[in-house]
């Protein structure tokens, strides 16, 4: 398995062979708040890089997370239905969102790696 | 992920913005103040807290002022031509809720009015309206009243509210006359000698209390009570999840000048004599809404799932036809699941009809429900 990869809008995917994990990052969870529900997509859906790929409901907003690479869904986190709290608790782990089969695996190069993000987040902080 | 939420810059604060941001406040933007969103244990956990013991909420930018007119009768006949309260019939010591409004009847802001309990006072009433909508309510108030009363601002006075089961047992043993205030009353007294009004009031359907004190020394105020064992700092973000589940009013979500009081609900607040002699901004409306009943109704909404509804979303009847929309909604933190309020066309108005709300495209069922959510608390007495 792949070291995980970032986007600006604090997504993390991480490759394990040709399919990849997608969450938010601990810092997105930490900015949202309570989770109350993540709405995902169905199993089969085509999302593109930089295109919605699930709605986070927290207690207050809704929130917009972008797929970091073009793929199709392949799984769900189906937990997160029961236990929305998991992407409070564990983010970057039991808290995934989807995995994606990706199109084209050379669009994680573009990302940035575990300590390229921590620079950005100290930007932004 | 979207960032729904902007970094404060060049923003007004209130006095206590030092002591939010020293207690871990994730500071936003609101109504043109930097304000608390939430401190480090949440939203979830600081409504839970104000639903079972003693929240503290800084509310100093709302708009606080004095309005000063000869004689109480002058004063209150001429606010009464601007808003369909009796405040003529406001006796010492007690408050009104009412809204100030236009010519068609629609809400310019919904506000509280407090007479003093002091006799030497009378001709003298405070109002506290909302902080988005001060200036705007200011120059209206300058421009529509006699030249017999004068606004005051009171731009030095903070104000904080306590709220929550324990906020009465928590403010006696600082300020013991607090204790037999009834809900709508005021007086002018002392916190540990500082001298503040303080209202049985608030806006999060619990008994508690708000106080007004010079904003030079609400920091002492603030910090005894953060002293008291029973007591955390609350944010907006939880004040708002408080009221949708009181059922109340956010002006510029579920009010604006293009809702009547009888549409939101609020006839309540409407004298009896006014509703048989008018003379208010808007009456021709008002009136005929309540004898005739109103096109449309505020209402509430509970949502099957566990997918919020919010401000904006349309609403459809069980055949599909669009009925209206969302004003507010959200996670009801005390029930567990989504609720919303809304405006509904007066035939979907009655409490169990089953009807839907459009999220992302998707069609969730709905019912609408009686408010409040969650039942008030207010000490009527003992």
């Amino acid at each position: 398995m792949a070291d995980a990869r970032y986007t600006k809008d604090h997504e993390w995917i991480r490759l394990d062979g040709d399919v990849a994990a997608v969450g938010i990052t601990t810092y997105a969870q930490s900015q949202l708040g309570d989770v109350v529900f993540v709405d995902l997509p169905k199993i089969g859906t085509q999302v593109t890089k930089g295109g919605e790929a699930a709605v986070v409901e927290s207690v207050k907003a809704a929130s917009e997370v972008y797929a970091p690479a073009s793929g199709e869904v392949v799984a769900i986190n189906d937990a997160l239905e029961a236990a929305p709290a998991t992407v409070n608790q564990d983010a970057e782990g039991a808290g995934w969102f989807v995995k994606l089969k990706l199109a084209d695996a050379s669009e994680l190069d573009d990302l940035m790696s575990a300590h390229d993000y921590q620079l950005y987040l100290e930007t932004i902080a | 992920m979207t960032d729904t939420l902007t970094a404060p810059d060049s923003l007004a604060t209130t006095p206590l913005h030092a002591l939010h941001v020293a207690r871990g406040g994730r500071m936003v933007a609101f109504a043109g103040y930097a304000l608390p969103l939430h401190y480090a244990d949440g939203i979830v956990a600081e409504h839970t807290h104000v639903r079972t013991a003693a929240g503290l909420f800084d509310v100093s930018h709302m708009g606080q002022a004095f309005l000063a007119g000869p004689d109480h009768d002058t004063l209150a006949g001429a606010l009464e031509a601007l808003a369909p309260a009796d405040l003529l019939g406001l006796q010492r010591g007690r408050m009104r809720y009412t809204q100030w409004l236009d010519d068609n009847g629609g809400i310019l802001d919904d506000l509280m009015v407090i007479r003093s309990a002091d006799p030497a006072e009378d001709g003298v009433l405070m109002v506290v309206v909302n902080a988005a909508r001060k200036e705007a309510d200011y120059a209206y108030l300058r421009a529509a009243l006699p030249g017999s009363v004068t606004l005051l601002r009171a731009d030095h006075r903070a104000l904080i509210a306590l709220q929550g089961p324990l906020a009465a047992k928590v403010l006696a043993r600082h300020c013991a006359a607090t204790a037999d205030l009834t809900f709508m009353s005021a007086i002018s007294t002392r916190f540990d000698g500082i001298e503040c009004h303080v209202s049985r009031s608030g806006y999060t359907g619990e008994d508690g209390y708000e106080i007004s004190v010079k904003a030079v020394r609400v920091r002492a105020i603030v910090e005894r009570l953060l002293a008291e064992p029973e007591v955390k700092l609350v944010g907006l973000g939880a004040r708002d999840s408080l009221r949708l589940e009181a059922g109340l009013c956010l002006y510029g979500n579920d009010i604006d000048t293009e809702t009547s009081p009888v549409e939101a609900g609020l006839a309540w607040s409407i004298g009896a004599r006014r509703r048989q002699h008018g003379g208010f901004a808007g009456a021709t409306r008002v009136l005929a809404e309540l004898a005739n009943g109103p096109s449309r109704r505020r209402v509430g909404l509970v949502l099957e799932g566990r997918i919020p509804a919010r401000a904006g979303a349309p609403l459809l009847s069980a055949e599909g036809q669009p009925i209206g929309k969302v004003t507010s909604g959200g996670f009801a933190v005390s029930l567990g699941h989504p609720i919303a309020m809304g405006y509904v066309e007066g035939a979907s108005s009655a409490p169990g009809t089953a009807i839907r709300a459009v999220v992302r495209g998707k069609e969730l069922a709905a019912r609408v429900v009686a408010l409040p959510f969650v039942p008030h608390h207010y000490y009527r007495g003992p």
